[in-house]
């Protein structure tokens, strides 16, 4: 690796790039003809056209948002952004026909490794589009169906038709449209009713070409009484300009349903990450967004939970981790819309090296929402003086049986707890790691053991050098 | 023949400007067992600290060695990993980091080399059936609502099981009940034979189930007086006015 080269990658151990042997990569820029050329690339039926040119639109006359980060936002240059790069010519089901560098990216980051021990399926996603897929049979004859979403819509267009865009609308927000107008990959998951996938399914998005555009759809039914686990991990090259992850998730669960959904947010920090994720969550239906970010150079996404039916649950675990030139504005939304429906909103944040970590968080009682109940922590780590650490919670309560809880606390590491540590054999680097895997721990006793000795591992090597 | 451990000759410490330490000398061999005792603020704790090398705590003049070598130039962890040990009178609650992770990278960072799960595991079961731990302890997070006695009891866990050569112990007897005090005891004792050991406490009491070679009465920053056990007991009877005025005289 060249000296500028690793100035640019740091202690980013998945900065590398394979050569761009792309088929087909669409010239830098956006029109409404890069819009239906991208449809048309895919076949897609005409209402799915006509969907993404409305969004475009939408898109065009959509203000950028004025708060998070507006001094980036304004900055993005939409035209320097590649929408659409095709690398295989189809979805492989075998990895052995997969193009080898692509393969052995995937093993690089851990994904094929995974595959073979406990995930129960997965789709790795590389630019804009799906390379590989696999789904364990049993999970298959049981009617489970797990695709990447333009198969997904090739397959099962009437489910699509019937749920894209019910979730987050293409004019929710500016991204939201983008993401509609130009999307490309994701997943599609349908879990049938009383189903109970017991391994996680994992999806993973990888950006490989300089100033890529990845705009992945998602959209998860869990039917009546069926629960699923699913992971999306995610990483980037390092180069020194801007690359755009947009993506748009949608989650449905119905009466009784569970769906976790975990994130492992890793992209380089020439990434911008602006994501919309919603979920509604019908009668007595659980969904939990594990959601963590610890890459990119402005993250703003706020996993949002409408509870609509009586008795659902939300459950929001969220951590960041905001370093040099890193801006985590990140958060939960959750909407109590129905009667004894529960909350609850952990978020844990890190800021280091002058790092930016902001919560934004809302909570909505409606009026008929009786006997709801809500707890909010919020826990703000700031390891140096230059780094910096807000918080915005809004709560808009419109019913007085509700039972709220709401904590926050913005803690340094004290110069007791290093001494302790140090007496104890740790250098201050090992101390300090300690102290920040024991920080968002709440975060990772919720993922799978091996992912959780990799997020440790990661924030283990955000820690070097961190004491002048 | 006493193979010398610590050796403190005229020591000075200050914290943040004032002087707390004034001028103590200290021998400590392998194998015994010394306690010192004092009043609050005569600086037992300070002394406990400047060994172990907080760097809040500035020694002014005098000399430390350790197995030896000096040990002014050693930073903390690197004193933990050359078998210096303290027990802390208010151990640091870390949140969110498991007991028995915190045991085994603990044991792991002071032998400087990875530790086998089977190994360690037996290490473990010993020491706590020792100390009349329950397993339970292993997945709470370390001194996270733990009671005062529940603190100390996993600082002597961890004395056992790092086996230092040199333990200070900082008020270990505080806050503990007379069976906590003798189970907390049986740890300590484990460990003398192959250390030195530095017992910090106001009242006779623990001395009772650790036998002290050496009792040294620290007033205002300098020993005023060593003995056998039997000070211990004199000091138990007569507090320490009498030495004080003696002081004086």
């Amino acid at each position: 690796m060249s000296d500028e080269a690793r100035d640019i990658v740091g202690d980013y151990r998945f900065g590398f790039h394979d050569e761009d042997n792309s088929i087909i990569r669409f010239d830098n820029g956006l029109s409404e003809q890069v819009v239906r050329d991208i449809s048309a690339i895919k076949n897609e039926p005409e209402w799915m056209t006509d969907i993404r040119v409305k969004a475009y639109h939408h898109f065009v006359e959509r203000e950028m948002p004025k708060w998070g980060n507006p001094g980036i936002l304004n900055d993005i240059d939409f035209e320097a952004i590649t929408y659409f790069l095709r690398s295989t010519d189809s979805t492989q089901g075998d990895w052995k026909d997969v193009p080898e560098d692509i393969q052995n990216t995937f093993d690089k980051v851990g994904l094929r490794e995974a595959e073979n021990t406990w995930l129960g399926g997965i789709t790795a996603q590389y630019d804009s589009e799906a390379v590989y897929h696999s789904i364990r049979e049993d999970l298959e004859s049981q009617g489970v169906i797990f695709l990447d979403m333009d198969s997904g819509l090739r397959e099962h267009p009437e489910l699509v038709k019937k749920y894209f865009g019910k979730v987050v609308p293409h004019s929710d927000n500016k991204f939201a449209a983008l993401n509609t107008a130009v999307w490309s990959g994701g997943s599609f998951l349908y879990i049938p009713k009383g189903v109970h996938v017991e391994m996680p399914v994992q999806a993973y998005f990888r950006i490989n070409a300089e100033n890529m555009g990845q705009f992945e759809r998602t959209l998860i039914l869990a039917d009546e009484g069926s629960s699923v686990h699913y992971i999306e991990g995610c990483t980037a090259p390092s180069y020194t300009s801007t690359a755009l992850h947009s993506a748009v998730v949608e989650l449905i669960a119905m009466d009784g349903a569970k769906i976790r959904y975990s994130t492992i947010q890793n992209w380089s920090n020439n990434v911008l990450n602006l994501v919309t994720k919603r979920a509604h969550a019908m009668k007595n239906s659980t969904v939990e967004w594990i959601d963590s970010n610890i890459g990119s150079g402005l993250t703003m996404k706020y996993p949002a939970i409408l509870l609509r039916g009586e008795g659902a649950h939300a459950e929001v675990v969220s951590v960041a981790y905001a370093g040099e030139n890193q801006h985590q504005d990140t958060g939960a939304k959750v909407h109590h819309l129905a009667a004894n429906t529960t909350s609850n909103i952990v978020s844990k944040s890190i800021s280091k090296d002058g790092g930016r970590s902001t919560y934004r968080g809302l909570l909505q009682v409606t009026p008929k929402a009786h006997n709801c109940r809500s707890k909010i922590v919020c826990d703000a780590l700031i390891l140096d003086e230059d780094s910096r650490s807000d918080t915005y919670p809004t709560m808009e309560i419109g019913n007085s049986s509700a039972d709220l809880e709401h904590e926050a606390s913005v803690s340094k590491v004290s110069g007791d707890q290093l001494f302790y540590l140090m007496s104890r054999g740790f250098n201050e680097q090992e101390a300090m790691g300690l102290i920040v895997n024991g920080f968002f721990e709440p975060f990772t006793r919720e993922l799978p053991s091996d992912y959780a000795v990799e997020m440790n591992k990661l924030l283990n090597i955000k820690m070097e050098g961190s004491i002048g | 023949m006493a193979e010398e451990i610590l050796n403190i000759s005229n020591l000075h410490v200050s914290v943040e400007g004032t002087e707390i330490i004034k001028g103590l000398s200290l021998t400590i061999n392998k194998g015994e067992v010394h306690a010192l005792m004092g009043r609050n603020g005569s600086g037992k704790s300070t002394l406990a600290n400047a060994l172990m090398g907080h760097p809040a705590y500035s020694i002014d003049s005098g000399e430390i060695t350790y197995n030896g070598q000096p040990i002014e130039e050693l930073e903390v962890f690197e004193r933990a990993r050359a078998g210096m040990f303290l027990s802390f009178q208010y151990p640091s609650v870390l949140p969110g980091v498991k007991v028995g992770t915190f045991l085994k990278k603990s044991i792991e960072a002071v032998r400087g080399e990875p530790v086998k799960q089977r190994e360690f595991r037996n290490q473990l079961k010993a020491a706590m059936q020792l100390l009349d731990m329950d397993r339970t302890f292993l997945s709470r997070y370390v001194n996270d609502g733990f009671s005062g006695g529940e603190k100390k009891r996993l600082e002597i866990l961890q004395l056992v099981l790092l086996q230092p050569r040199l333990a200070m112990l900082d008020e270990t007897d505080s806050g503990l009940d007379i069976d906590a005090l003798k189970i907390v005891s049986k740890g300590i004792n484990q460990v003398v034979p192959h250390a030195g050991c530095l017992v910090i406490t106001h009242y006779q009491r623990l001395l009772e189930h650790v036998k002290a070679d050496y009792v040294h009465v620290l007033i205002d920053g300098k020993i005023v007086k060593s003995g056998g056990p039997d000070l211990a007991h004199k000091l138990e009877e007569k507090g320490y006015d009498w030495l004080e005025v003696k002081n004086e005289v």
